[in-house]
């Protein structure tokens, strides 16, 4: 059992910058994440067998990982890499996968920088081999510093699709079309926010000329109807969609060949944890959705628990770090290591910074949110839960029936119940419910479950003989 | 390096990529093998075996990427359809890539290479 003042969930910039924070403040930290190393998805190191001869070739990402790495190595906050949390309760009490088999933490605060997981709405085809997430591309290119598929569409909305289809071109791939669901209307009326950031506004332009120079079709306002292939993808079929991100199947579909669809339509802030501990949450359709419900420094509705970064709403790498900040700060000084004369100095500053980021951060997230029109890219026969295989048609049925909530629609088709516990699928479901009974915080959330994630059932009870299990008498007599 | 002359491009471009110029400078393929080479090496070969066959890999690359390079995207069939399946999120969420090494059922894309390793699909 490690007992510690604080811990922190999650090793991207939101953890490790509240890690850090807490630990110059004076607790005692102990930072979890079941990654190798620091750096979370955005800042994913490339495995530690490879050798950087070029670190500026990998980009300034790169960089600011690897400078998070060596500010968290020279601090005194202890790190727990390799480790799979699969329970967490109040008091604060974590238990966890590691190396060396189970592990406990008790702390007395509890930081969630869990970040974010991918939406993608599904259509026919979704599932073959050769479709993944536009994250998924992102990880390949930068720490597996591997190109998708030798040709690749690239299709959604948001900021990761551009970066994406610049990484494929930068990679030596064959960027075969770029399919947005956002049109330039979009893109300028957050054009404003972006001037916050000219350096990250510079590093978007320059990826479109690119693309643009390459000679690659880039299709506005247009989604991805249908993926066609045996066991694994052959070619793409791409509609035009309206305003909101209604396919219009009178309009002319463009057909691509190709190997690879990397696709995503947004972030979804990961709210397992807090779910799981039954704190109040609220739905922010600007944010990424449900959100744990919190105040300006990050404390949620149960006492000693905090959350920071992304999955606080979508606000980007640079929000995170400084939300991250400023929970360390919080839950040190909830402790009783800021005083409140001190208070003022150590976070004005940060934030005005933060509030700068979070601008910035905002416009993208705009870009990313869902709008209803999607879910009419799902067919009857899509696979709308993949864990369970339960298609379009079979929910329309539960929905026909009165189903009215996420969860009973769960318990009728068995939605949300297989190994990804409803995170893949959860959107979706939700958006189709949504569309019958009103609004997406009127569906409700999944109820938080344990384990958090799969567990293998011989690591949680070890090893053992029938006969030590002492088994009381069956009564009556 | 796609580096056709400007005006090329330029017609290329207006034309949304329908010229033949365009055609030709796409179907150009680049990268014969996926691993991208330019900022990191990889000092160290892997050989493992995957249902039964060997593979050549590197050490430390993720199970699934090793997998992708080979050509291996079809990695198991769905619960009730038997649908083939494969990687999607690439950050052991969505649970699709889980593969068998050494008798356990792993996420391929957390999983590192290690040489010698045993995969076995479950298709």
């Amino acid at each position: 059992m490690v007992e510690t003042d604080l811990v922190v969930l999650g090793a991207g910039p939101a953890g490790v910058g509240a890690a850090l924070a807490a630990s110059r403040h004076g607790l005692r930290v102990a930072l979890i994440d079941d990654a190798p190393v620091a750096g979370g998805q955005i800042y994913k190191a490339p495995p530690s067998s490879f050798t950087v001869d070029n670190p500026r070739a990998l980009g300034a990402e790169h960089q600011r990982g690897a400078r998070l790495r060596d500010e968290l190595a020279a601090s005194d906050v202890e790190t727990y890499f390799g480790r799979t949390v699969w329970l967490v309760s109040r008091g604060f009490v974590l238990e966890a996968v590691g190396p060396g088999g189970l592990e406990s933490f008790r702390s007395k605060s509890l930081i969630l920088a869990t970040g974010t997981f991918e939406r993608v709405i599904p259509f026919p085809g979704w599932t073959l081999p050769g479709v993944i997430g536009l994250g998924a591309a992102t990880l390949l290119l930068k720490s597996q510093q591997m190109l998708p598929g030798r040709r690749t569409v690239v299709a959604g909305a948001g900021p990761l699709l551009l970066a994406v289809a610049a990484g494929v071109l930068k990679g030596g791939g064959e960027l075969v079309a770029v399919v947005d669901l956002n049109g330039a209307a979009d893109a300028l009326r957050v054009a404003p926010r972006l001037m916050g950031r000219p350096d990250l506004a510079l590093q978007g332009m320059g990826w479109m000329a690119r693309i643009r120079g390459a000679g690659v079709p880039v299709l506005s306002r247009h989604a991805v109807t249908e993926v066609r292939g045996e066991d694994r993808v052959r070619e793409v079929r791409v509609t035009p969609v309206d305003g909101e991100w209604k396919p219009l199947p009178d309009r002319k579909t463009r057909v691509f060949e190709t190997d690879v669809l990397a696709v995503g339509h947004g972030l979804v802030p990961a709210t397992e944890v807090s779910r799981l501990l039954g704190v109040d949450h609220e739905y922010r359709a600007d944010d990424g959705g449900w959100v744990a419900t919190h105040d300006e420094l990050f404390r949620t509705s149960l006492p000693g628990l905090y959350v920071a970064g992304d999955v606080a709403g979508i606000a980007g790498a640079k929000a995170a770090a400084l939300r991250g900040e400023l929970a360390g700060l919080a839950a040190a000084y909830d402790l009783g290591k800021v005083s409140r004369d001190d208070w003022p100095r150590a976070t004005s500053t940060l934030r005005r910074r933060l509030h700068r980021a979070e601008r910035f951060g905002s416009a993208m997230s705009r870009l990313m949110k869902l709008r209803p029109g999607l879910v009419g890219t799902i067919t009857g026969d899509t696979v709308v839960c993949r864990c369970e295989d339960v298609s379009r048609g079979e929910i329309d049925d539960a929905l026909d029936n009165g189903a009215g909530e996420l969860n009973q629609l769960k318990a009728w088709t068995r939605c949300g119940m297989g190994p990804c516990q409803g995170r893949m699928c959860g959107e979706a479901v939700a958006s189709l419910l949504a569309a019958r009974v009103g609004n997406r915080d009127q569906v409700g959330q999944w109820t938080g479950r344990a384990p958090l994630r799969p567990v293998p059932m011989e690591i949680l009870t070890g090893e053992f003989r029938y006969e030590e299990i002492s088994l009381p008498p069956p009564a009556p007599r | 390096m796609q580096r056709a002359p400007l005006r090329a491009r330029f017609s290329a471009s207006m034309r949304g990529g329908c010229s033949a110029v365009a055609f030709w400078k796409r179907s150009r393929h680049r990268a014969t093998d996926l691993r991208i080479g330019k900022a990191v090496e990889r000092p160290l070969p892997a050989r493992v075996i995957v249902d039964g066959q060997p593979l050549s890999a590197f050490e430390g690359e993720s199970v699934a990427a090793a997998l992708l390079a080979a050509g291996v995207l079809y990695l198991r069939s769905s619960s009730r359809l038997g649908q083939p399946r494969g990687v999607f999120c690439a950050m052991g969420v969505c649970q699709e890539c889980v593969v068998e090494v050494d008798g356990r059922t792993v996420p391929a894309c957390l999983t590192p290479i290690r040489d010698g390793m045993e995969i076995y699909l479950r298709r």
